[in-house]
């Protein structure tokens, strides 16, 4: 491989619409971009993170400060297009090194016309915002004025009641993969690509249908489990779709939901959901499972949830907390056949330790075929028993 | 669930004497371990023969027991103390196989005692490289792939299959794995196959893969009863395969994995864990990948703490050993608090925003004719760690923090020669990473390094953008380094001494940091906080970095700085931790804010929970004076960190900045050859004839002056480096050239060798006026042999009371001559019923934790309130230096020679061991007396 060694120094800056400014070098595509500013704590996976339609709308900022070192590659995509509107790193690295990578994370940026800021300290940034909340944040290397970054800034539109799920979602349905399993109907309401390789790594049929298929539409294609997906935006902004979902869950067929699913399904039985201070993003964090006692370290990112105190006295159960802040992560429901998760069993980036959830829904539909934690990797060791003996003897 | 109660006393057992590849990260373990059983209720019985722990201290556990590791003195302290259960996870491979061998021996079930921590019956596999193959394909994680041959063409074919070249070749049944090795070349190929064939009995060799130049990972994790793992951190090393990690230079987290192979790996680790018997604690898994196809293989997996786990504790702030002692007693993750965060669970993953770099610290100077290549055998005898926010800021704060000699990466004397920086690069040794700055700074490419070297390319392109920042500050005169590019050059690490040293124009590191100041360019503290921001913190432990906001806020308390002892090694190792702990409690105890700055991982200085603040930082002028012009504290103690602190001394004097205790003018006084020589005379008391030289010509006339044999030593040395006894013109001339290539411009002392003379060490706390004698130790070996390296006996064994009263005098008149407030220690002979002086220092010495072990009396602490402003009187009065000891205490030096198989054993002025252990014994009839009194004249060679 051959890197250019010249150091790119073209100014670019960030503003916070409560008045704060920095200064960084430009990363990325050239121009301006504006969302609310979030920050993730994962310390890899980076490009699948750039690309999670639930991060629609929101410039990323990364806390760990190397950013780049293993490239980019197009299958370390969770969609097909990167979806979040800005990235925010300390130490870009434009010299990768990965056995894997394809080209590096700025070319990758820039192909896809995604504004980015580098140089910039963003432990600072994280300790503000944990103390002042989410806040809305533009960048730019074209104008560098601070006034006028500061009233853009200002004047982006609030994801607090907004909408997005629509924008992220598919146009047409489409297979995502044949199976012998499961069929598996996916409602996009801006899917994980990691998700439906989930399903289909279960031999399961899997359909994605766009956001606003009508449900009669769906059941025709006769599901043997219905799927909600994670998204971006505020899914007390998703009337019609919420009413849908509460139609679904009545007809019997087994569902499950994850982040943005997740909430509507609570949404759709009248539970309540809130907007959080400062959000969950990151790959560690630990939820337990109150069925069985034990702890995933799980991928995380959310900005709102489900609050526990409206479950009281109803059908919905909650099955997993949050060990940090004891928030609600998972609801199990006793009037249908459903359940739910505030996270990522699907990782990518994160632990795998939730995988099981996938497993739980083909039990509940009654067609699991394969499971994901079984592990069938094949063993390469050749070494004959006859020459494992001979070692064994001489130790 | 919840702790068990149906235990209440556990034995806890240590890792002994220090030794190459099992050093101080065990007293931090099991203290650790101690104190956070303790608090949870349990009866703690400590076993350890090491004396220098803060783990055999009475603030650490219930009962100590300051016994040899065996069998034997296990058994006898079972039937004693008649414990529960037995913890043998914190103290290494040591505890573990004497764990081990005792539950072969049926003995724990025969007494009752439960064996905790870890699954006894599985450790085998972790042990047996071939049980632990077999289990690794069992539960399907990749390994080595190897074929047996019976031909030199079944040995080729296999080798193609393989891959090619290198391969290893693993003769079948020869002794000690003779005919085996690595196969390079296709030149060298059949005749090493041929060899091995021939070799073996049966006529068979092993081909396996080789592994060599592969990259290399260890994870740390954690697992409770309930079988929640957890992975507490990933550490990267530097230097490839065939290094061992504890020689490498290694990176937290890892920085060249993707998610995807990341959580191939965590799975693979997880898996590892849960297939070796059902316990709960800490375990570290090692893997290797292939730089070209990503491949991964297990190598393997210590079920135990362990000096990376060590390191991890200090990396990521999560108390690995606390959190690993609580899940044996039963605790399961989620019930534990994170410490740190003090509102968020114990069980999670650290997430981290900084890079961590650690360096090993070699010794090879003490041994003549070692191989310094780096192998698979580990040679280091500390290490070092530093905390940045990329990885070229904590791999030149690394440097910083190594103390020899160098003020960064480089970049601060001439790169040196082409053939010596290619020959430095080929083979793997200590200061790989200079070198690759040196091949670059000269002009090489970043894929030639790679290609001589093996380092994965991330790491050569941050060494190479380093580079360009020196390239870039040497066009510039300093006044010409504006603001913007002096935040850039500091958040490279570049020390003030570098920037001097780089810039066009002729100036000290006094004018780079006052330009530095009046350009508003000073360090920002931020806090490990296990969370990366995400959470607010408790703990108090901070590194610096330059950034735009600073989270370390200096309180109105009244502060201590307490200068920490930096990397082991030999001379200067865990003894003056082990001070530097106490002299922290004892200020906190006084009521002041004790602010510790240190760089060693494997200590329990660096615990966060020890000091009211914690800078993990270079124990390097530059970041000590920022940190003090941060915290303004009343005074630095700077007498408790062995030589490293006191280097220091002058220049905290010169800027006007309070030592707490003994003056730097009198520390210099003992110091200066010619000035503490007057100061004798002046008190009468005897000395061995000495001259000063600065050349070989003065030194030789000194030496035929004074006479033969005549001891040859560098001034302003710990541990008698390069010290030697010359026995005639020739070997002065040697000697003496010697130390002036190794220490150009250093003092050179040669004193008159008092031949079969018996050496005295003595320990006194001075108040000022008032002096306490806290012990005096008789060494078995002659003089001559390194006080480090003597056997001692406190008391006394063999002196008569009018020797015993003028080693008391002349102690006394020394210290209170030289004004000492705090601790002095004073080297004597004795030879023909007249004592010399040799030297006194003003500072803790190397056996103050032995005196306090063996006299029950805490030293450490007096002395540290001595320094504040107590009285000796007040002690004295309320019996606190009324000594304990009944017979004698016997200080035994441990070595550990079997790491440098190429050299001989051989005893001298120069200190070679590593580690100390203690035995008490009622008559000099024990073993432990006649052995070292029988053999004291055996192996003093020079």
């Amino acid at each position: 491989m051959t890197f250019s060694s010249e150091i790119n120094t073209e100014r670019c800056k960030l503003a916070l619409e409560d008045g704060t400014i920095v200064t960084g070098v430009a990363l990325g595509h050239r121009g301006e971009t504006g969302g609310e500013l979030c920050f993730n704590t994962s310390m890899t996976g980076y490009q699948e993170i750039m690309t999670d339609p639930s991060y629609h709308g929101q410039i990323m900022m990364m806390t760990y400060p190397h950013i780049g070192n293993y490239g980019a590659t197009e299958f370390d995509m969770e969609a097909r297009v990167p979806m979040v509107a800005g990235f925010v790193v300390r130490a870009y690295t434009d010299r990768y090194s990965n056995f894997a990578a394809q080209y590096s994370l700025d070319r990758f940026m820039r192909d896809h016309e995604l504004v980015g800021i580098s140089g910039v300290d963003t432990r600072t940034l994280v300790r503000h915002i944990r103390e002042k909340g989410v806040m809305n944040a533009v960048i730019s290397s074209d104008n560098l004025d601070n006034e006028y970054l500061l009233d853009r800034a200002r004047n982006w539109p609030s994801m607090e009641g907004l909408e997005l799920a629509s924008r992220v979602s598919v146009e047409a349905a489409y297979d995502f993969s044949q199976g012998s399993g499961a069929r598996i109907a996916v409602y996009d309401f801006g899917v994980k690509l990691n998700i439906l390789r989930s399903f289909s790594a279960q031999d399961c049929e899997v359909r994605v249908f766009p956001h606003d298929t009508p449900l009669q539409d769906v059941l025709e294609w006769r599901p043997d489990g219905l799927f909600f997906s994670n998204g971006p935006g505020d899914p007390r902004a998703m009337p019609d779709t919420i009413r849908m979902v509460g139609e679904a869950v009545a007809t019997g067929i087994p569902t499950f939901g994850i982040c943005l699913g997740h909430q509507l399904m609570a949404l759709s039985q009248g539970l309540k959901v809130y907007k959080m201070y400062v959000g969950h993003r990151g790959a560690n964090h630990p939820v337990k499972n109150l069925n069985t006692g034990r702890v995933e370290v799980t991928t995380q990112n959310h900005g709102f949830a489900v609050d526990p105190e409206s479950l009281a006295g109803g059908s919905a159960q909650m099955t997993h907390v949050n060990l940090n802040d004891k928030s609600l992560e998972g609801i199990h429901y006793q009037n249908f056949r459903g359940f739910s998760v505030q996270y990522h069993p699907e990782a990518s980036p994160g632990p795998h330790d939730s995988r099981y959830l996938f497993d739980q829904f083909l039990d509940l539909i009654g067609k699991r075929t394969v499971s994901i934690d079984t592990d069938s990797s094949d063993t390469t060791s050749t070494a004959s028993p006859s020459s494992l003996e001979l070692e064994l003897a001489q130790n | 669930m919840p702790k068990r109660t149906d235990i209440n006393k556990i034995l806890l057992i240590g890792s002994g004497p220090i030794i190459i590849g099992q050093a101080c990260e065990f007293d931090y373990s099991g203290s650790q371990a101690s104190r956070a059983l303790r608090s949870e209720g349990y009866e703690i019985v400590l076993v350890n023969s090491n004396p220098a722990t803060i783990m055999t201290d009475p603030v650490t556990a219930d009962k100590i027991y300051l016994k040899p590791l065996t069998p034997e003195s296990i058994k006898e302290i079972v039937e004693l103390e008649k414990p529960d259960a037995v913890l043998p996870t914190m103290g290494g491979q040591t505890a573990l196989n004497l764990a081990s061998t005792l539950h072969e021996e049926g003995y724990w079930e025969e007494a009752g005692v439960e064996v905790i921590g870890v699954d006894i019956d599985a450790i085998a596999i972790t042990e047996n490289r071939q049980l632990f193959r077999n289990l690794m394909e069992k539960i399907g994680v990749d390994q080595a792939r190897s074929h047996v041959a019976r031909s030199l063409l079944e040995a080729k074919e296999i080798t193609q299959e393989l891959g090619g070249l290198p391969a290893v070749i693993r003769p079948s049944y020869t002794l000690g794995g003779a005919g085996g090795g690595i196969v390079w070349k296709p030149g060298e190929f059949d005749r090493k196959v041929m060899r091995g064939l021939e070799l073996s009995p049966i006529h068979e060799v092993l081909m396996e893969e080789c592994f060599f130049g592969w990259k290399e990972y260890e994870l740390e994790l954690l697992r409770d009863s309930n079988d929640n793992v957890i992975i507490i951190c990933t550490i990267e090393n530097v230097d490839p395969m065939g290094v061992h990690t504890g020689d490498s230079v290694t990176v937290a987290p890892a920085q060249t994995l993707s998610d995807k192979q990341f959580q191939d790996m965590r799975d693979a680790a997880i898996k590892m864990m849960r297939s070796i018997g059902s316990f709960a604690g800490g375990c570290n898994v090692q893997f290797a990948v292939h730089p070209a196809t990503g491949r991964m293989i297990a190598i393997e997996i210590n079920p135990r703490v362990s000096r990376s786990s060590a390191l991890a504790s200090k990396a990521t702030g999560y108390p690995i050993a606390k959190v690993a002692a609580r899940l044996a007693v039963g605790y399961t993750l989620d019930e534990l608090p994170n410490d740190v965060t003090g509102t968020t669970s114990a069980c999670f993953e650290p997430a981290i925003d900084y890079v961590v770099t650690k360096i090993p610290r070699f010794n090879f100077e003490k041994f003549e004719g070692v191989d310094e290549e780096l192998t698979t055998q580990m040679k280091a005898v500390g290490e070092v760690m530093a905390i940045g926010r990329t990885f070229p800021e904590s791999l030149q704060k690394a440097w910083q923090s190594l103390e020899n000699g160098y003020s960064g990466l480089g970049a601060d004397r001439e790169t040196g020669d082409r053939n010596l920086v290619r020959d430095r690069l080929v083979r793997p040794y200590w200061d790989r990473t200079l070198h690759i700055r040196n091949a670059l700074k000269m002009g090489a490419s970043v894929e030639e390094v790679a290609d001589m070297t093996r380092v994965d390319p991330w790491f050569l392109f941050q060494i190479a953008d380093i580079v360009d920042m020196e390239n870039r500050i040497e066009t510039k005169l300093l006044a010409d380094i504006d603001r913007e590019m002096m935040f850039e050059v500091k958040r490279f690490g570049f020390s003030d001494i570098q920037i001097a040293y780089l810039v066009v124009d002729d100036v000290t590191e006094q004018q780079v940091r006052e330009y530095r100041k009046s350009l508003g360019i000073t360090p920002s503290y931020a806090l490990v906080d296990t969370c990366a921001g995400e959470f607010p913190a408790q703990t108090p432990y901070f590194y610096s970095t330059y950034e735009t906001s600073s989270e370390s806020v200096r309180s109105d308390r009244e502060k201590v700085v307490i200068l920490g002892s930096g990397p082991n090694r030999i001379g200067q190792g865990i003894e003056f931790d082990y001070s530097c702990v106490h002299g922290v409690l004892a200020a906190r105890e006084m009521g002041y804010e004790a602010i510790m700055i240190n760089c060693n991982p494997e200590t329990v200085s660096t615990d966060f929970d020890v000091a009211d603040k914690l800078y993990f930082e270079p124990v390097f002028w530059e970041r000590v004076l920022d940190i003090i012009e941060h915290e303004d504290p009343i005074g630095v103690i700077v007498q408790l960190g062995g030589q490293t602190a006191l280097k220091i001394a002058n220049q905290l004097h010169e800027q006007g900045i309070p030592i707490i205790g003994t003056s730097s003018t009198e520390m210099d006084l003992a110091e200066d050859r010619g000035k503490f020589s007057g100061i004798l005379k002046e008190l009468e008391i005897p000395f061995p004839p000495y001259g000063v030289a600065t050349s070989v010509f003065e030194a030789i006339g000194v030496a035929e002056k004074i006479g033969y044999p005549i001891l040859v030593r560098p001034s302003y040395v710990l541990g008698g480096q390069s010290m030697r006894i010359a026995i005639n013109k020739e070997e002065v001339e040697e000697y003496v050239s010697l130390i002036l290539k190794r220490f150009p411009g250093n003092q050179i002392l040669l004193d008159l060798f008092l031949e079969n003379g018996i050496e005295i060490d003595a320990d006194a706390i001075c108040d000022g006026d008032d002096v306490w004698i806290s012990g005096i130790m008789q060494h078995i070996e002659p003089a001559g042999v390194h006080s480090g390296d003597s056997t001692a006996v406190l008391p006394p064994f063999n002196l008569s009371d009018t020797v015993i009263a003028s080693i008391e005098r002349y102690v006394t008149e020394i210290a209170r001559r030289l004004n000492v407030v705090g601790l002095v220690n004073v080297q004597l002979v004795v030879k023909d019923e007249i004592v010399y002086v040799i030297e006194a220092n003003p500072r803790a010495s190397r056996t103050v934790p032995f005196v306090a072990k063996a006299t029950g009396i805490p030293v450490s602490n007096i002395a540290t309130k001595v320094m504040l402003g107590k009285k000796l009187s007040e002690f004295r009065e309320s019996g606190a230096l009324e000594s304990s000891l009944v017979g004698f205490a016997i200080k035994e030096p441990v070595f550990s020679w079997e790491k440098f198989p190429e050299i001989s054993k051989e005893l001298g002025p120069e200190m070679k061991s590593t580690g100390e252990a203690i035995a008490f014994i009622d008559k000099l009839t024990d073993e432990h007396f006649r052995r070292p009194f029988e053999m004291r004249n055996l192996y003093l060679s020079r």
